[in-house]
């Protein structure tokens, strides 16, 4: 059986890339894909851990479709929030969306 | 009904009489009176009926009527209130019953009640008269009713039962509070026409000056309650209490007895106006005549004496009928000087009503200083006659101003005053029954021989002092005696006889019904109430009527004092003051017209003595420098001024310290503001990360988030 290590360093692997794309990609929606790839990251490690740990108590399992679920969820308010973005900024580049500042 | 209700009964309607009228009637003067004189009427017949019932009784004075109730509880006993009649009560109950009726009646007519409203009467101004229009178009002026008519019989009926309250009170306490009604309805009336300045000095002067006398009467009834424990003149009065009250020293060598005795004598001379505390009465003739009759003739003068009539067997405790006790010679020495010194003043007025104002005082005094010397029984006797006719003397005075009014109104000259006696003259054809009844009072109250009362009651205090050896009192009382017929002539011989020496005078008129009816009323027993005294020895007529009143008196005393022998000396002295002092007065006076030919003008007796110059002097001006420059110059304003305004100035500099030293640099500049500045310059030092793009943000969580796992792993795994 291939050892839980493999998975964790598969999940770490995805986490990192998934990050890095949130932090340097300057589209927002590869940024929203940056942030997928992190959740699902998160998802590997759960269920991972519940096939080795403990397969009888379903918690991994549960938590790992209640992610899929919010990240449904955050993917279409976050989409939405882009499309809206774009028709009032004409851009969807990061950088140049700096409401925020002070 | 039982006649200890009926007692307890007496003194409520007149109160009542003023609760209707103050609170509901006082808009309708009909009305009013109608409750004032019919409550009066009820009293009366009450009276009545409590005297008759107790002359019927035998051994009243060792059974008086009684009943009390427990009022307050003190311990373990009763502090008790009650009523009593004895025989000295029901005596005085009878003059008192008959003389406020009379007054109530008379005040109808003398307040001109049934007359036009005034053209500019203004309340608290006596009446100046209203213009009327007869058939035949022709104006006259004729007196206008009393403003405050409904407001007047209010407060008699006050002042009646305060009155009905002392003589029925069984305690000394009632007695006080009877007798203070009366100090406060004698200051309202005597200054009820309070728009006149010499009528709210009277009333004042009035108010203070028997305050003074009440103060020490209190001290007295303080001093007798703490000494026996009860106030009850039942209990007092016996022969236990007396005798311990007269062994136990008080103060200046008095024993108690004779303290308390002179302690609420004082409160007496206040009242009944005896020398050193007389100058309030002269001065009260301000009020209206009814008023002056009721209380500086009838009532509330009277109570003083009556005062001391009750207090009689603690006055005399100590006397073992040898020699005067301190206290007795202080009352008589009052009484004497009193009754000569007032009638030389009364000698030298010219207003009729201050005539018998003094003549009032002396009176008093001839009582005062017959209980002094002992002759209880005198003493009463003269109380009560000398209210009877002196009463009389008010009202006729009071219907002879109002005549003089009236032809005042009729002539328009309103310079001549009514009450002046040189103004008058003749006036016997204009009003024939105020002479007439006038006449009989100023006779009683000369003591002319055998037909009026004010004989027989003075010759039985002259006897008495010539009985007892007291011939100092004896000369003293014969003198003032003198004076009295002589001033009395001279009265009626100006005012009556002779001829009108004024227009007015011509014009007066004789006044209504219900101030005549009274006259007469008086006038009845000023002759016939002295025929109820009449000693047993004298020659002629002794013996026809029995001494009742001596019997009947003299039993409210346990030891029922000996009735003095009779003498011809007093008799003859008592003739021939009385007929002397008429003659006399009628000889120098019959044809004086005017003050500068009346010889007897001296400035000394004119003046008072200057009684009032001195008090004033004495009294009133250091009273006025001390609240004036004492108390309000220098204390209040310099001294209590000065520390208010010192704790101003401290405050106000310890808030402006605190403002500057504290408030200012500290908590706003350090605190508030230095801490809005702190958070100001923080603020814009971070200022600049805010870039407000998402990535930078992110950027830096994740190096806090390496930065704080590292930190968390080196301590936790590492370490």
């Amino acid at each position: 059986m291939i050892p839980l290590s493999w998975y964790l360093i598969l999940s770490a692997a995805l986490f990192s890339i998934g990050l890095f794309g949130v932090l340097a990609r300057r589209n927002a929606i590869a940024i929203l894909l940056g942030v997928e790839l992190m959740l699902n990251a998160v998802n590997i490690n759960l269920v991972a851990f519940w096939r080795y740990l403990d397969p009888t108590v379903m918690t991994g399992q549960v938590f790992a479709i209640i992610v899929f679920a919010v990240a449904a969820a955050e993917v279409a308010v976050g989409l939405a929030l882009v499309i809206s973005v774009y028709r009032n900024r004409k851009t969807v580049v990061a950088d140049e969306l700096d409401m925020m500042k002070w | 009904m039982a006649t200890e209700t009926l007692i307890w009964l007496i003194p409520l309607p007149p109160a009542l009489a003023f609760f209707l009228i103050v609170l509901f009637t006082n808009k309708s003067k009909a009305l009013s009176h109608t409750v004032a004189v019919g409550a009066a009427a009820l009293s009366w017949l009450g009276s009545m009926v409590v005297f008759f019932r107790a002359i019927g009784m035998e051994h009243l004075g060792e059974h008086p009527f009684e009943s009390s109730i427990g009022w307050l509880p003190t311990g373990d006993t009763w502090f008790r209130i009650g009523v009593l009649i004895d025989p000295l009560g029901a005596a005085v109950l009878f003059f008192v019953a008959w003389t406020i009726f009379m007054i109530f009646l008379y005040s109808v007519g003398y307040q001109n009640f049934g007359q036009p409203k005034g053209d500019h009467d203004r309340m608290g101004l006596p009446p100046h008269g209203a213009t009327v229009t007869d058939e035949h178009g022709h104006k006259h002026t004729v007196p206008s009713v009393e403003p405050m008519y409904s407001r007047f019989f209010a407060f008699l009926g006050l002042f009646a039962f305060g009155m009905y309250t002392l003589v029925v009170s069984d305690n000394l306490l009632t007695m006080f509070v009877g007798w203070e009604i009366m100090g406060l309805c004698s200051y309202l009336l005597i200054g009820f026409w309070y728009g006149k300045k010499s009528a709210r000095d009277a009333a004042i002067k009035a108010f203070m000056t028997t305050r003074i006398g009440d103060v020490f009467m209190l001290l007295g009834i303080s001093f007798l309650y703490s000494a026996t424990g009860t106030l009850s003149f039942r209990a007092i009065f016996t022969e236990e209490v007396l005798h311990v009250l007269a062994t136990t020293p008080a103060f200046f060598g008095l024993s108690a007895a004779g303290a308390i005795a002179l302690l609420l004598f004082i409160g007496t001379v206040g009242k009944s106006a005896q020398w050193p505390l007389h100058v309030w009465l002269p001065d009260a003739m301000e009020g209206p005549t009814p008023v002056s009759a009721m209380i500086h003739a009838a009532t509330m003068v009277s109570a003083g004496v009556y005062a001391v009539i009750r207090m009689f067997p603690l006055l005399t405790a100590d006397f073992t009928g040898h020699g005067l006790t301190t206290a007795m010679s202080v009352v008589a020495f009052i009484g004497a000087f009193t009754a000569l010194f007032s009638a030389t003043i009364a000698v030298a007025q010219n207003d009729i009503k201050r005539v018998l104002a003094y003549s009032t005082i002396s009176q008093l005094g001839f009582m005062i200083a017959a209980l002094g010397i002992g002759a209880y029984v005198a003493a009463a006797f003269h109380l009560i006659t000398h209210a009877f006719f002196k009463a009389l003397l008010f009202l006729g005075s009071g219907s002879v101003i109002h005549g003089m009014e009236h032809g005042v109104l009729h002539t328009g000259d309103h310079s001549v005053d009514p009450q002046d006696m040189f103004n008058m003259g003749g006036l016997r054809k204009r009003m024939p029954i105020t002479f007439w009844t006038f006449l009989i009072g100023g006779f009683a109250l000369s003591g002319f021989p055998v037909i009026t009362a004010g004989f027989w009651s003075k010759d039985e205090i002259l006897a008495d002092a010539w009985a007892h050896h007291h011939y100092t009192v004896f000369i003293v009382l014969a003198v003032a005696a003198f004076l009295t017929a002589f001033y009395t002539m001279r009265q009626i011989t100006l005012t009556f006889l002779g001829e009108a020496r004024t227009k007015e005078a011509e014009h007066a008129h004789e006044t209504p019904w219900t101030m005549t009816v009274p006259l007469m009323v008086l006038a009845f027993f000023a002759i016939t109430y002295g025929w109820v005294g009449i000693p047993e020895h004298f020659p002629g007529l002794g013996g026809i009527v029995p001494n009742w009143f001596h019997d009947f008196v003299g039993h409210t005393l346990e030891h029922v004092p000996a009735a003095p022998e009779f003498s011809w000396i007093p008799l003859l002295t008592s003739l021939g003051v009385a007929l002397g002092g008429l003659f006399f007065g009628w000889l120098v006076y019959r044809n004086v017209n005017s003050p500068a030919e009346d010889k007897l003008q001296i400035p000394l007796l004119k003046n008072k003595w200057y009684f009032d110059e001195a008090y004033d002097f004495l009294f009133v001006k250091p009273a006025y420098w001390f609240s004036e420059t004492f108390v309000s110059a220098w204390m209040d304003k310099g001294v209590i001024d000065s520390i208010l305004h010192a704790f101003g100035k401290v405050t106000g500099w310890l808030g402006s310290a605190i403002r500057n030293y504290i408030d200012t640099p500290i908590i706003n500049e350090f605190i508030g503001d230095g801490t809005a500045r702190v958070a100001q310059w923080f603020g814009g030092r971070l200022q600049p990360i805010q870039t407000g793009r998402i990535q930078q943000y992110m950027l830096a969580s994740l190096g806090v988030l390496i930065i704080v796992g590292g930190i968390l792993f080196s301590l936790l795994v590492g370490g």
